[in-house]
């Protein structure tokens, strides 16, 4: 089973990179100013009053864009979809975990889908203990800072993304959407290694200009 | 100055899910002694958050929230209790940080060391076919490694003591990344002998999260 997946994943995984590579304007659309605020409040009600309203808003919001997200790696429909609704239920049983201050509601969920994917293949390869111990951010990360990107900065960020040159914005979206290297970036759209390498690296650098406090 | 931390791609791969075990555990082992590199990471992840934030949303099955709000009533599977950390003696504990003790095992004295040239020793920490092979290599002080490259890239993290490599330096902490081509001949630092993790990715390595699937059978 696994392995039918793997190949028609492998067929339509090229096909998916070269057809969403020439697509720049559409796929990604800049957050609202004040939506992560009440995606934050409904994570909040969740794990303080295991609410199930806010649960379903919350579902609302994020279930579909798991799903294209998961779908955009090559994935067919109704696994994504399953995978969707395991990171959803994760959302409900770790909202206790969740922390306005070390990161806003979208990357907090994005994590707990990228574990659910490690996890995925990692039950597969018996590669080691589940990701979920250690890539668990509230055990390995530092406890006790806020962190940097906490509040508007990530408005700043989606932003920026939104702003990107086209050429620039393919690669990252290949790289986050389709959880692609830069080798098979290149590979997938026959552009040269350096060449995807210096369009990441100038992209991450204007992202993070955008963030970081210059250093002293 | 930050010293040597992992280059974008890993820390990018890292952040997205996309690196095989062994260098992801790379990756943790160093973020273990520099913390300061999770600032790098965040960010990555918040450019993850946007990007999941502001995808085009797919139209979900009709049933779909109805299915999750079963799911949550479901009882969580009873889970084992985490495994205690290994008790490690205490060199061990000086040497080897928390990500690597259950690959090392209970003392880094008792693992396979194996002479590969005078004054260098290696340790096989196994992860074969999970993208990469991990060992441990001990060089004693002021001992040239001999000149050599790589097939594909090679990840070097300093756990103890510190070497010279093409006029940097590299000290407990610091990750040096060799891609297949780069050929180098890095020596120890006099005084104590030098000990790194080092993480060999496999040449042959299928992409993407269900291609993945086949790694095991296409071994290295």
């Amino acid at each position: 089973m696994a392995l039918a997946i793997a190949a028609e994943f492998h067929s339509k995984r090229w096909d998916a990179a070269l057809t969403q590579s020439t697509d720049d304007a559409r796929g990604f659309a800049p957050r609202r100013a004040d939506g992560e605020g009440r995606l934050c409040d409904l994570v909040e009600a969740v794990a303080g009053g295991r609410d199930r309203a806010a649960f379903a808003e919350l579902f609302g919001h994020f279930a579909p864009r798991l799903k294209a997200f998961v779908m955009r790696s090559g994935t067919n429909p109704a696994v994504a979809e399953e995978l969707a609704q395991e990171t959803m239920v994760a959302v409900w049983r770790k909202a206790a975990t969740f922390d306005r201050r070390r990161a806003q509601a979208s990357t907090w969920v994005f994590t707990i889908i990228r574990n659910k994917r490690i996890d995925l293949i990692r039950r597969e390869t018996r590669a080691r203990p589940d990701a979920e111990d250690l890539y668990e951010t509230d055990h390995v990360k530092p406890d006790g800072e806020d962190s940097y990107l906490a509040g508007q900065q990530q408005q700043l960020l989606s932003d920026g993304i939104a702003t990107l040159p086209a050429e620039q914005a393919d690669m990252i979206r290949m790289a986050f959407y389709m959880d692609m290297r830069h080798s098979e970036i290149a590979e997938a759209t026959k552009i040269p290694l350096g060449t995807v390498k210096s369009r990441i690296r100038l992209a991450l650098g204007r992202l993070r200009d955008l963030v970081e406090e210059p250093e002293v | 100055m930050s010293g040597h931390i992992p280059p974008e791609e890993i820390l990018l791969g890292y952040a997205v899910g996309a690196l095989d075990a062994a260098p992801a555990l790379a990756v943790e082992t160093h973020l273990a002694l520099r913390p300061g590199t999770w600032a790098r990471i965040e960010m990555l992840e918040a450019v993850g958050g946007a990007m999941l934030d502001g995808i085009e949303p797919a139209p979900l099955s009709s049933d779909a929230l109805d299915r999750a709000l079963a799911g949550i009533e479901r009882p969580v599977a009873a889970e084992n209790p985490p495994a205690p950390p290994p008790a490690v003696d205490a060199e061990t504990a000086a040497l080897v940080p928390a990500p690597l003790r259950s690959l090392v095992g209970p003392s880094i004295h008792a693992l396979p060391w194996r002479r590969c040239g005078r004054g260098i020793e290696e340790a096989k920490l196994g992860m074969r076919g999970q993208g990469g092979n991990a060992r441990l290599l001990r060089i004693q002080p002021g001992v040239r490694v001999p000149r050599h490259t790589h097939r594909g890239t090679e990840l070097t993290l300093v756990l103890g003591g510190a070497y010279r490599d093409g006029g940097q330096h590299f000290a407990v902490g610091d990750m040096q990344y060799a891609d297949a081509g780069d050929d180098h001949a890095p020596q120890a630092d006099p005084g104590e002998p030098c000990l790194c993790l080092i993480v060999l990715e496999a040449p042959i390595r299928l992409t993407g999260p269900f291609g993945r699937f086949l790694n095991p059978i296409v071994r290295f």
